[in-house]
Order: structure tokens, then C-alpha cells, then sequence
């Protein structure tokens, strides 16, 4: 089906809601293809390989919405999701604060963000399959001790996404997404420890070569091997990026304009406050080009901008739709985001905290004793309190040095005082949508034997 | 229900003969094994935030997965819509993973027995809207009654009705119907200017809507969740470092789900990746313990009438009086280790390759007293609610994150303590529960599992256990 026919067929959605009640309404149209090969001990494992599309449709009657979603895009399946969100309606309340952005409001960033790249559609299967070979080779290649493997993958997703509502906005953009990631298994004696590399990127020439992703993972996983209890005790934690990305997550969720209103966040009512470390500046930016978590527009239809979360320490911003900025008397800040129908959340783009200036190595050096957190599990987080409880393995720091492997241990504190007692080295690295360059944390209780 | 009476035959107009083709078409480049998986799914939500109703939403999804398996190889496509020439080409684009003569030449479509473990006469999806809001705002005034301290409520109620159809190569056509609901309630509590807090509760299961009408109501979910949030403003610091930890019963079974569970799963053990691997007939428990993963008890979130290979599902010991004996099953795996099928192929969606999952998950009643369990431990903590877990299959390591747990000090439950985490490695930890309580039970039904990107609805039950030594992830 060609691209106009899916943006006219999201344009009549919406005035068919129109022709049936609705005084306005919002369609959002999804269309993609998805590839993966998996690859195990050398050979080919799994191929997959689909497309799919399905519509969505919010309603307003009133203050009144209803919503409703279908993979059946011919005629009588649009009848049907016209009329599904039409009579839920019935069935809400009056909403004082339920709307569409302003007509104002509403728009695209022009120019091109490299969201899509052609490239990647043309990929022949074989080609893809010998990359996830050669990943998965070069980390069994590693080292004697790397002994099995979980394989290694090639994934690949070409979508188009569509939205428009009934104050004039419709749009769409392509994307294009390409990930390369294996998983070696390492052991030596009784100890077996796996840990992962991935890369991924819009374009198939943006990837890391197959052999660095290989070796990556299994030197992550050689590091983990022989991994000792330690003792409950106060030290100072540093993380490393991709475990500080989750302490992101974590900042994401507590500037989330719906916990705001809603008061589940701590750092609720804290605007203008300094609530982090004079070196701590996050930011929110949907428009960089080729990242992950850039979008002309977000799933309101509002342009995507940079926001300033945090600078210097300082509380500037929270994370809006339209729906949270109405609750909080504030203005969108162009983050709603939804699946395909429902009323819309929040999202964030590159949500990302500065480089420091410190090396990771310079920030370690005056660590008599202290933990490298190179893997978090489990959700022992609370936003609402800030208590902050998960699960880690990494490596004790030991006089500036990386000494030892650890597991089996707890890392805990309280998130408002990790914030206030945080720096950052000066190592950021855009891998995903969320970014953060090497973190430390003055103290948090390790919980262990 | 029978083919012919499933919306496959009915509504889409399949035939055995169509089946038969799609198989034909997915063998055509050679392959041991393919199989068809029908989807038809209804959901529907409604939610309740600041006591009005401001979502309710609905949806249709159709699809089919079609999967080849040639040796340790799959090939999987799928099409979400169900005209024959998508399918078959779904099954040409499966069939690529094959190459060579297909060791299939004939297959003759049989329907099998099958459970019926949740004859629900009338899906609550099928039932009016109105009747279904009036449990958010039931939930959201009870919540709201149980205490003035409560200053937020949100409610969800969430059903699906699935209607799936599995045909194979092996000659199985099986068709479900499987009705799912769930309702969860989350309540802020605050004292004065304090720092508010969190409760919250859920359940459902394959059932009508009756269940919250007249077993598990929409205020017994709100009070339960009220009930946590305005405790926890009492809490305390957690404790950290190795201590005594006593697990209520329900749902903080998700331990065996994590410490046990998912390293039992073939997929891991076949490849030599678990914690587990090459240690059936090895001591990994208490000899107190007995831990079965059963999906056929009737109405329950896990259960399945059959699995998403079209096998009953069944109950399952995975650790018999402590010893380990034997591993969860699907196709692929069971053939690769020419073991019987434990019922445990699933999968998210149509779009999605099955492999091993499990579905309730719990561990055979002990004879202990609950209450002398308590009296036993000079000093630990006691924990009856849990957020979600998680497990490194790999080094064993497991966490389970305490929602609500008190200090034990000279044998009585004293103050609440405040979120924290507990971890332990999967084949140590269950080797020094010491005590196992004779009141056991199953959750009240909200877990969902995640493996490798896909979700499944899961049960977890156990009875109040002591562990004698794990690693609480307090501050204090």
C-alpha cells in the first residue's frame, strides 16, 4: 500500500469519528516489517521475517473519550473501530482537562532527522545471517574460557507511523532500525557467567563491526567470572554507562508530568530546587538527528524540542503531554506518547545526562574501597519514595583499581540523596535513547554477606 | 469446541483442507515439523484515576504464525490477515529455513481431548461496558472510604478473550477459547506533609465477570491496596546483609518463579546455559521442599486448556523433596532431547515463536504452623508482598522485590520496614528453607512473566516458608 493511501486513510478515520459524534478525534496508523536471525554455536538458529499494521482511534465527545484499536484496516474493519471508540464514550466521565492540543501547538520540525535509511531494507539475508556468525564467532574466539554461547542476533525493523487528528495536523515519518547483540557464556571451574554487546543504529554502516561486538561481550563476561560475596558495608558506587542509563530510567519516571500531578513522584512540587549534584544536567532533546529517541512530532502531533530537566542540580523541567500540562497549568513540552490508541502518556526523546570532566579512570582514583556496578536486575525502585533497592554484580573497586569480581549483592540508598551526591565522568555515548556517561554515587549500602 | 464451531471456521472460513495446504506450503523446502497458530483477540480497558473514568479503550487483533522446524533450526513468519494467499505466503517465507526433501510426506489432522479448565459460558469481554466501569468506581470509593489518608486512587480492569487454533504436521487441530481479566488498584497514602506511599493489589483469572461480583470484589482489591499504602507510612529502614526471611504465602512464590523456575526451562538446559543444566537428580532444595509447575488448575491466570502447540497442558514436578527432576518442555526442546512434551510451548501472539513458560508455579503445603514459623526466628523479616522479580539464568542469581515486609524480632512481627530487594542464587537458596507452613496458596492472579521480549500471564502460590540465610537489600 503506498504512503499516501495510509496518511488519506488516517485523515478519513478521523472524520468519520467526526461523521459519527465525535467533536474530535485522534488516529494513529502503524505499519512495519521486522526481520531477526539468530545464530548458536555457529550455526543458524531462527529466521524471522513479517509485516503488520494496525489503526488506532481516540475520540472526544465532550470532555468525554473513548478509544479503540484494530488490525483490520478494510472497510468494515474501520466501520468497527469508528463505532468501538464512539459508544465508550458512553461510559466515561466529564473530564474537565480531557482535549487535543491547541491548533497552536500542533506540528512537524522540518528538515530530515535520518530516522530511515534505505539501506537496511536491502540487506540480503545471507549478509545478515554471517554478521550475527561473525559476532558470535569472535567472542567464542575470545578465550578458551568462553566455552558456549546463547548465539548471537541480527535484527532488523522498517516502520512508517502515521497520526492525525481534528485540529488539522496530519503527518508521518519512516524509520529504520538495525541491532547486532551476542551473548557468551564464560566458565572456568564451577563459576559460568554470560553478559552481552550489542550495537544498533538507523543505517547498517552505523553498526560496530561484528568482531569488536564479539569481543566486547566476551571480555564482559570473562570479567564476571569467579565472582565473590561481599561483606554489608558503605561504599561509594560508581556505575558504569550502561547500568547508569538505568538510573535514568529511574530520573525519566520521577519528571513524568502524569506521577507530577498525581504526586507519585519525589521529585513532585520541586521545581526551580537544586535536587542533584552541581555537576548534574539532564536534558530531554526529540530532535538530534539519527537518534533513537528523536520524532518530527510526538504522538499528539506536537513538535519534538530539547528541554532542559535538570541544570546545574537544578529541577527546570518536567516531562509534559498536553493532558499533564493542562493538570499542571504548564505548556506541552512536545513528549506525549502512546502505543496505537488510548489517551496518550509520556515519553521521553534522548533523555541524556552531560559529560563531566572527570575520565571514569579519574573518578575511581581516590576509591580506597568501593563497587563498579556492571549489571543491575530486578524493579526494587520506588518513585514515590525514592527508596532504592536492586540487585548487582560488577567489580570492587579496591585503592582507585578495578580488584575483583562481585555478585549476589544488593545496592540500596534513597534516589533524592544518590541525585544530590552524584558526578559524572566525561564518557557519554548515544547507544540508545537513553545516555549516560559513567556515574558516582558517594555512598550506598552493598548488601551481601 | 470443535473446529467446525471455532471463528477460524466460521467467521474466516478456514478448512481442514486450507490447513492442510498451509502445512503443505510451510514443508514445501523440506523440514521436520511446521505448525499453524490461529489468533483472535478481543481486549478491552477501563481506568479510573482521581475518581473519574478517563480511559476506556477496545480492540481487535487477527494474525497467524506459521513455523518450520528443520533440525535445531526454526523458520517463523506470520500475517495478520487471513486471506489464503498471505498465509501461504507466511509458510513460503517459514519454509526458507529448510532445504532438502521434508521428512513429512502426509499428515492427517486429528482433534484430540482436551482440559476444559475455565467453561466460561460468557467472557466478561462479551459482557455490557456498564456493568464492567462499575468496578473502577467501586474500587475507587472503597479505596478512598478505607481511609482519609488516602489521597490518590487508580483502578484498572483489563479483560481479553483469545480464540486460538493450532494445527501441525504431527496431525494435532486444536482450537481454545481463553477468557482473561484482571482488575488492579493502586492507593497513595499520606500523612500530613510526609512523603506519601504506595499499595496496591489485583487479581482475576480465566473467568465470567461474576468472579468480582461475587468472590473477589473491586473492594477487597481496593481495601487490600489501601491497607498496604496507609501501613507502609509506619515503615522503617530495611535492614541489610544475610538474615532470616519468611515468606507469606501467594504470591511471594514468585521466588520459586525466579530462584527455580526459569532455570528449569528446557531452552536453557538443552543449550547448557543454566544454572541448572546437567543437574537433574541433584539436590538443589530442602527435602521440605516439592515445587510443581501445574497448568490445568481450573480458572487460574497460568492455566491453559492447551499450550501454544496445540499439547495439553499438564502438572509437572520440577523438585521432588528437594531433589531436581525435570525440566519444562516444548516442541523443539523435547524433540532435540527426545523427551515427552511437558505442555509448556507459549507464546505471546501470533507473531511471536513459542518456547518453554511456565504457568502456575508453587510449592506442595509443609506441616509447620504459620505462626510458630514466626516464633522460631529471634530476628529476620517477613515479607507477604512482592513487586516483580528477575533472574540471571546463567550465574543462578535471582532478585524479588519486598512491596511489604516487616522486621521479626524474638518471634513476633513487629514494624513494617520499607521497600527492598532480596537476592539469591537459585541453586543454594531453597537448600536452606527449613521450615515449610501447611497453608498454602496460590495468588490472587496478576502476574505476567517476561522472557526474551514476550509476555505470558503466570500464577505463583507457595505456603509461609523460613529461609534461614538471603541477602536483604536494606539501607539499615
Amino acid at each position: 500500500m503506498s504512503q499516501n493511501h495510509l496518511l488519506e486513510l488516517a485523515v478519513e478515520v478521523v472524520k468519520r469519528a467526526q461523521d459519527a459524534g465525535a467533536a474530535d478525534a485522534e488516529c494513529t496508523i502503524a505499519e512495519g516489517d521486522e526481520f531477526s536471525a539468530n545464530v548458536r554455536m555457529r550455526e543458524l538458529e531462527n529466521l524471522k521475517e513479517a509485516g503488520s499494521r494496525a489503526a488506532g482511534l481516540r475520540i472526544l465527545i465532550g470532555r468525554k473519550t473513548g478509544s479503540s484499536y484494530t488490525s483490520d484496516l478494510s472497510p468494515e474493519g474501520i466501520a468497527h473501530l469508528v463505532k468501538s471508540a464512539v459508544e465508550l464514550a458512553d461510559i466515561t466521565t466529564d473530564d474537565p482537562h480531557a482535549d487535543l492540543p491547541e491548533p497552536g501547538e500542533l506540528g512537524s520540525i522540518a528538515g530530515d532527522l535520518q530516522l530511515y535509511s534505505a539501506d537496511i531494507e536491502g540487506l540480503e539475508t545471507g549478509l545478515k545471517v554471517e554478521t550475527a556468525k561473525r559476532a558470535e564467532a569472535a567472542a567464542l574466539a575470545a578465550d578458551a574460557r568462553i566455552t558456549n554461547s546463547e548465539g548471537a542476533s541480527f535484527d532488523t525493523h522498517v516502520g512508517r507511523h502515521i497520526f492525525a487528528n481534528s485540529r488539522g495536523f496530519a503527518g508521518e515519518y519512516r524509520s529504520s532500525y538495525c541491532g547486532l547483540s551476542t551473548v557468551p557464556v564464560a566458565r572456568e571451574g564451577d563459576s559460568m557467567e554470560r553478559d552481552y554487546w550489542e550495537s544498533s543504529a538507523r543505517r547498517f554502516a552505523g553498526l560496530e563491526s561484528p568482531e569488536a561486538v564479539g569481543r566486547k561481550a566476551a571480555a564482559r563476561a570473562l570479567r564476571r567470572l569467579n565472582a565473590v560475596k561481599v561483606d554489608t558495608r558503605k561504599v561509594p558506587v560508581i556505575f558504569e554507562p550502561r547500568t547508569a542509563r538505568s538510573l535514568l530510567d529511574n530520573l525519566f519516571e520521577a519528571v513524568h508530568g502524569m506521577m507530577i500531578y498525581r504526586h507519585e513522584s519525589f521529585l513532585a512540587g520541586k521545581l526551580g530546587e537544586k535536587v542533584a549534584g552541581d555537576g548534574v544536567t539532564v536534558i530531554d532533546d526529540g530532535t538530534i538527528p539519527g537518534l533513537f529517541g528523536s520524532s518530527p512530532f510526538d504522538d499528539e502531533g506536537v513538535p519534538s524540542r530539547r528541554t532542559m530537566v535538570i541544570e546545574r542540580g537544578v529541577l527546570n523541567n518536567y516531562l509534559l503531554n498536553s493532558y499533564a500540562a493542562r493538570k499542571l497549568g504548564m505548556k506541552t513540552t512536545g513528549n506525549a506518547s502512546r502505543g496505537l490508541t488510548g489517551n496518550a502518556g509520556i515519553g521521553h526523546g534522548n533523555f541524556y545526562l552531560e559529560n563531566g570532566v572527570q575520565t571514569p579512570e579519574q573518578m575511581m582514583a581516590g576509591i580506597a574501597d568501593g563497587f563498579y556496578v556492571t549489571e543491575l536486575i530486578g524493579m526494587g525502585v520506588n518513585i514515590v519514595t525514592g527508596d532504592y533497592s536492586r540487585g548487582a554484580a560488577g567489580i570492587w573497586i579496591r585503592n582507585g583499581e578495578l580488584a575483583f569480581a562481585v555478585s549476589e549483592v544488593t545496592i540500596a540508598g534513597k534516589l533524592q540523596e544518590m541525585l544530590l551526591d552524584l558526578e559524572a565522568a566525561n564518557d557519554l555515548e548515544f547507544r540508545n535513547s537513553i545516555a549516560s556517561p559513567t556515574l558516582k554515587v558517594g555512598e550506598m549500602t552493598v548488601g551481601g554477606k | 469446541m470443535q473446529f467446525s464451531d471455532s471463528i477460524f471456521a466460521t467467521r474466516f472460513q478456514t478448512t481442514r483442507g486450507d490447513l492442510e495446504n498451509y502445512l503443505g506450503e510451510a514443508l514445501s523446502q523440506g523440514g521436520d515439523y511446521a505448525d499453524l497458530y490461529f489468533e483472535y483477540l478481543l481486549t478491552s480497558s477501563i481506568s479510573i484515576d482521581e475518581s473519574m473514568v478517563k480511559s476506556a479503550a477496545q480492540g481487535v487483533s487477527v494474525g497467524v504464525g506459521v513455523r518450520v522446524i528443520s533440525g535445531e533450526r526454526t523458520g517463523y513468519a506470520y500475517s495478520d490477515d487471513l486471506s489464503p494467499e498471505k498465509i501461504r505466503k507466511a509458510a513460503r517465507v517459514a519454509a526458507c529455513i529448510a532445504a532438502g526433501p521434508s521428512k513429512v510426506d502426509k499428515f492427517d489432522l486429528n482433534e484430540g481431548v482436551r482440559h476444559n479448565l475455565y467453561p466460561v459460558l460468557t467472557a466478561p469481554t462479551e459482557t455490557a461496558f456498564t456493568d464492567r466501569v462499575d468496578l473502577v468506581k467501586r474500587a475507587d470509593r472503597a479505596a478512598r472510604a478505607y481511609d482519609s489518608r488516602i489521597f490518590q486512587v487508580q483502578a484498572v480492569y483489563a479483560d481479553n478473550l483469545r480464540h486460538v487454533m493450532v494445527a501441525t504436521s504431527d496431525g494435532v487441530l486444536t482450537t481454545d477459547r481463553q477468557p482473561l481479566a484482571r482488575m488492579s488498584v493502586y492507593a497513595l497514602a499520606r500523612q500530613g506533609s510526609g512523603m506519601p506511599q504506595r499499595g496496591q493489589a489485583g487479581g482475576g483469572g480465566r473467568v465470567e465477570l461474576d468472579f468480582f461480583l461475587n468472590q473477589k470484589t473491586p473492594e477487597h482489591f481496593a481495601r487490600e491496596a489501601a491497607r498496604e499504602a496507609v501501613m507502609m507510612l509506619d515503615a522503617v529502614n530495611a535492614p541489610a546483609g544475610e538474615m532470616t526471611v519468611v515468606l507469606g504465602p501467594g504470591w511471594p512464590g514468585i521466588l520459586l518463579h525466579e530462584a527455580v523456575g526459569h532455570g528449569l526451562e528446557a531452552d536453557f538446559n538443552r543449550k547448557g546455559v543454566s544454572a541448572f543444566s546437567g543437574r537433574i537428580g541433584q539436590k538443589v532444595a530442602s527435602e521440605l521442599c516439592t515445587v510443581i509447575d501445574d497448568g490445568t488448575i481450573n480458572s487460574r491466570r497460568g492455566s491453559l486448556n492447551v499450550d501454544d502447540e496445540g499439547h495439553a497442558t499438564q502438572r509437572n514436578v520440577l523438585i521432588e523433596k528437594g531433589i531436581l527432576r525435570g525440566y519444562l518442555q516444548d516442541k523443539l526442546s523435547s524433540t532435540l532431547l527426545n523427551s515427552a512434551s511437558t505442555g509448556s510451548g507459549r507464546r505471546e501472539s501470533y507473531a511471536h515463536i513459542p518456547m518453554p513458560r511456565m504457568t502456575n508455579t508453587f510449592m506442595l503445603a509443609g506441616e509447620s504452623d504459620p505462626a510458630d514459623i514466626i516464633r522460631s526466628v529471634p530476628k529476620g523479616i517477613y515479607c507477604v508482598n512482592f513487586g516483580g522479580g528477575q533472574v540471571d539464568i546463567t550465574s543462578g542469581n535471582f532478585v524479588f522485590s519486598a512491596s511489604e515486609s516487616y522486621l521479626i524480632e524474638d518471634g513476633k512481627v513487629t514494624r513494617p520496614v520499607r521497600n527492598a530487594t532480596l537476592i539469591g542464587n537459585g541453586p543454594e537458596a531453597l537448600k536452606y528453607v527449613s521450615m515449610v507452613g501447611n497453608d498454602l496458596r496460590l495468588d490472587e492472579g496478576v502476574g505476567v512473566c517476561g522472557k526474551e521480549g514476550q509476555s505470558v500471564p503466570v500464577g505463583v502460590g507457595i505456603p509461609t516458608i523460613k529461609i534461614d540465610r538471603m541477602t536483604v537489600g536494606g539501607t539499615a
